[in-house]
């Protein structure tokens, strides 16, 4: 069964979807994400879109439920790279994702992540 | 009766093309919808006869009920044809549908020479009159289209022209709107907007509605459409440029902007941008 590889970078985790989304592998990386969180004590998780060229509002639901289980098990989430389509299609569908962070590409995302476990430590 | 109808007009045509033609012009050249400075004389002759020498085999096929058939099929090309060059050269709907109406009188002349009989010429005049209004029309209807057509690739220019994403500094974009905001615009300006994002790696937006003359609920709906997609991307906006009128607007409108960075000038959002953009730089780059 195909299954979203979660790379692990230190005290982050990076989720590169390269597929097309389609609902049981978004219940499946839910699924998978959340124990890694656990099991290496992550401190950021980075979603990385930028190859996704179609949503619905399933899947839009689900990426903001990722980013937000995150955040529940005390990790950064920061969904990055995004189409311009994708965006679009979102705000059409009234899904902006409130309480996600977002970033232009993994650089950027990783750049704010530090910032902001940085910013918790002090 | 119909096969009877219409067969005098077809004679008509065919025995007195010339002098017909010679008193159409005459009619077309000394009337007063005439437009000499939009079209030469020796255009509008030769548009005549190759309406007549068109008209003939069409009659010939005896449907004077419909222009559906395709008999009249060749007609129809020529006249919307016709009409397509007059709505680019600037002529009137009117003055267009005359050239087909003004047909009438010469050959009306012709027929009341033809048949004595009342009745007769009565019903010949009617056929006529009803073949010509609806070429007439014919002719309007496709004016009318050609003038949508120009109308609606001006729109579609007017959108393009309206809707610039410049760079401000390394990181800060400007987009300033001018003109009302509509879903088709608001449209266009996103794309336009997240494309320059994803081209610059721009972190702040400043959407300047100065140029914007009016904001309602819907206008505003689609402000903050625009900027949820772009923090979607990872950028911020600001929005800039609302006058004291708009200010106060908004908020009997109740439209919430609270979660949106607002500025009175684009000069003091810029300000804002470069402060932000200076405390997000990695050290080493700037």
């Amino acid at each position: 069964m195909e299954k979203i590889p979660i790379l692990r970078m230190g005290r982050f985790l990076l989720v590169t979807i390269q597929v097309d989304m389609h609902d049981r592998l978004a219940l499946q990386l839910q699924e998978d994400l959340t124990e890694r969180i656990v099991a290496v004590r992550a401190r950021g998780v980075l979603i990385d879109i930028s190859s996704l060229e179609v949503v619905d509002s399933f899947i839009g639901r689900m990426i903001s439920n990722i980013a937000a289980m995150a955040s529940v098990l005390d990790a950064q989430a920061v969904v990055v790279g995004m189409q311009p389509a994708v965006a679009i299609t979102l705000v059409e569908l009234g899904l902006s994702l409130e309480g996600v962070r977002t970033a232009l590409n993994v650089e950027r995302g990783m750049a704010l992540l530090n910032e902001l476990v940085a910013a918790e430590q002090r | 009766m119909p096969s009877a109808a219409g067969q005098t007009v077809r004679n008509v045509l065919v025995k007195y093309e010339k002098e017909v033609l010679a008193e159409w012009m005459r009619l077309q050249l000394a009337a007063t919808t005439l437009r000499a400075d939009l079209m030469k004389e020796n255009e509008l002759r030769e548009q005549s006869r190759d309406l007549l020498s068109l008209l003939r085999p069409a009659l010939e096929s005896g449907r004077f009920d419909t222009l559906e058939s395709p008999d009249w099929n060749q007609v129809k090309e020529f006249l919307a044809r016709i009409s397509r060059s007059r709505a680019q050269q600037g002529f009137a709907p009117s003055e267009t549908a005359i050239f087909v109406l003004s047909l009438k009188q010469p050959i009306f002349d012709r027929l009341r020479n033809e048949i004595t009989e009342t009745q007769a010429l009565a019903d010949e005049l009617w056929v006529t009159t009803v073949v010509l209004d609806r070429l007439a029309l014919f002719t309007t209807e496709s004016f009318l289209r050609t003038r949508e057509a120009v109308i609606q690739s001006q729109q579609r220019e007017l959108l393009e022209l309206s809707t610039p994403v410049v760079e401000l500094w390394e990181n800060i974009l400007a987009l300033p709107l001018i003109g009302t905001l509509d879903s088709e615009r608001t449209q266009v300006v996103m794309e336009s907007l997240l494309q320059k994002i994803v081209e610059t790696g721009a972190t702040i937006a400043i959407i300047d509605i100065t140029g914007v003359p009016t904001v309602d609920t819907l206008v505003a709906q689609h402000l903050l459409k625009t900027v949820a997609a772009a923090r979607l991307m990872g950028a911020d906006c600001i929005i800039s440029g609302i006058r004291p009128q708009i200010a106060q607007t908004i908020v009997h409108l109740g439209v919430n902007l609270s979660e949106v960075t607002t500025k009175a000038t684009l000069a003091a959002a810029f300000v804002v941008a470069m402060r932000r953009v200076q405390a997000k730089l990695p050290t080493g780059v700037a």
